[in-house]
């Protein structure tokens, strides 16, 4: 045995098992596809409920990580499970023998241009969660125009949503919707904002009060309705309808810019991988924990372990939670096995 | 005698005298109808919706309060163009249930 733990991804959740496997005396190695490590957190400007800069979240880990052995650019080309390790080819030629392996392969935001009806790539003013944010950190986006007047969020873009393939709830748009119409807000204090939603989750700490606030302070305005079409004026605006369900009346809203709040999904990319060690995928795409309750960090087989969204939709702190538990777990495989 | 004033029945939908058989019995026939989430979209795109009131979330819920009066009125406005159907995220085949509804009230007793 040599103490080395594969982590598959190099996100927060990767991230923070590698910090804490460190802590435990182990040998972990991070395997990232991309060019650099932070995942989604380091496309995002800041952070619910606290606006936190996601760049102040991932700056530790720079110090936390400088002893572990990082392979960027690299994906897993197989996994094979010998008698008790694994053994790992990497898309780089190399070959690692692991004592355990934890996913920690995150997830893919819809793509939005899959619901045509709401004419992302296809109108000049329409874009998605992940733009807008990319615009908070770069103010450079010409679908964005200077003075806005009227801007609307549609909710559940993609998610619970049969058609799409996707009946989960992604989770984190309620939230992230409020945190970026209050942004807007700020940015463009004379523009009427509207959130068009079919239920609001706001299960967390503190996003009620958020939630209060954007009502009470910014004046976004909630309709509980989901956009059933958008189009385009002749003076180049977006025109949304809906239903206004609890007044029980269509509404139309002609708007300068719409964010549609793509929601989480799996990444059907691992399931090939899931596949060659046998770990099973559940009805959603995301990968079946041991259960629900008390093992969702443990995959059913010997030395597998997950953290963060691989398994499902999940906030930030829930994420770095996991990543925790999944590390605490692999240490105690580790010496059950000795 | 008219004294100028009468009584107004309560409006309240009592549950325990509930009969919501005619939902029931859609259900059986199109099992979608019970995966509505109520979200609005068949209302917001339908064409007959602005001038009559016509929405196909209110008609599920009506069902499944007992209304079964207010439900037949709305369906009179129907064009059966199926737009709903397009846009439904839970992919509930409106359009037939519409057209289930108006053959269970032609014939309500009977089995379909």
């Amino acid at each position: 045995m040599n103490n080395k733990i594969l982590i598959v991804g190099g996100g927060i959740a990767g991230m923070e098992t590698a910090r804490q496997l460190k802590a435990l005396g182990l040998n972990p190695v991070i395997v990232e596809k991309s060019s650099s490590l932070g995942g989604h957190v380091a496309q995002w400007h800041c952070l619910f409920p606290d606006m936190t800069p996601s760049r102040k979240v991932l700056e530790p880990y720079d110090e936390a990580l400088k002893d572990v052995e990082i392979l960027l650019e690299t994906e897993i080309s197989s996994i094979n499970r010998l008698q008790k390790d694994y053994s790992v080819v990497l898309s780089n030629g190399r070959t690692l023998n692991c004592s355990a392996v934890v996913f920690a392969t995150g997830f893919r935001l819809f793509e939005a241009e899959r619901k045509e009806e709401y004419g992302y790539g296809i109108y000049d003013h329409v874009i998605t969660n992940k733009d807008l944010e990319a615009w908070f950190n770069t103010r450079s986006d010409e679908r964005v125009p200077a003075k806005p007047s009227a801007i609307g969020f549609v909710h559940c873009v993609g998610s619970r949503d049969l058609k799409a393939g996707n009946t989960q709830c992604s989770k984190v748009c309620c939230i992230t919707a409020i945190k970026q119409a209050i942004e807007l807000k700020e940015q463009f204090p004379n523009s009427e904002i509207y959130c068009f939603y079919m239920d609001l989750r706001l299960f967390g700490k503190k996003y009620e009060d958020f939630y209060i606030n954007a009502q009470r302070d910014f004046g976004i305005h909630f309709i509980r309705g989901r956009v059933s079409e958008v189009c385009e004026t002749i003076d180049g605006r977006v025109q949304v309808k809906a239903e206004d369900t609890l007044v029980g009346k269509p509404v139309k809203v002609k708007l300068d810019l719409l964010v549609l709040m793509s929601g989480i999904v799996c990444n059907k990319e691992n399931q090939a991988l899931a596949h060659s060690v046998q770990m099973p995928v559940d009805d959603d795409g995301f990968f079946r924990s041991k259960d629900n309750i008390i093992s969702i960090t443990e995959a059913d087989r010997a030395g597998l372990f997950y953290a963060g969204t691989c398994t499902g939709p999940k906030t930030v702190p829930e994420t770095v939670a996991e990543a925790r538990s999944a590390a605490l777990n692999v240490y105690n495989y580790l010496k059950g096995r000795k | 005698m008219d004294f100028g004033f009468g009584l107004t029945p309560s409006s309240a939908i009592e549950l325990d005298a509930l009969d919501n058989g005619l939902f029931e019995k859609l259900c059986r026939i199109e099992p979608g109808a019970r995966t509505c989430i109520a979200c609005g979209c068949c209302t917001a795109t339908c064409t007959a919706s602005g001038y009559s009131g016509m929405s196909v979330r209110k008609l599920l819920l009506d069902l499944q309060r007992g209304r079964n009066q207010e439900v037949e009125q709305m369906l009179s406005h129907c064009m059966l163009c199926g737009k709903c159907t397009m846009v439904c995220p839970r992919g509930i085949n409106t359009r037939r249930v519409i057209l289930t509804v108006c053959r269970l009230y032609d014939n309500v007793e009977g089995e379909l």
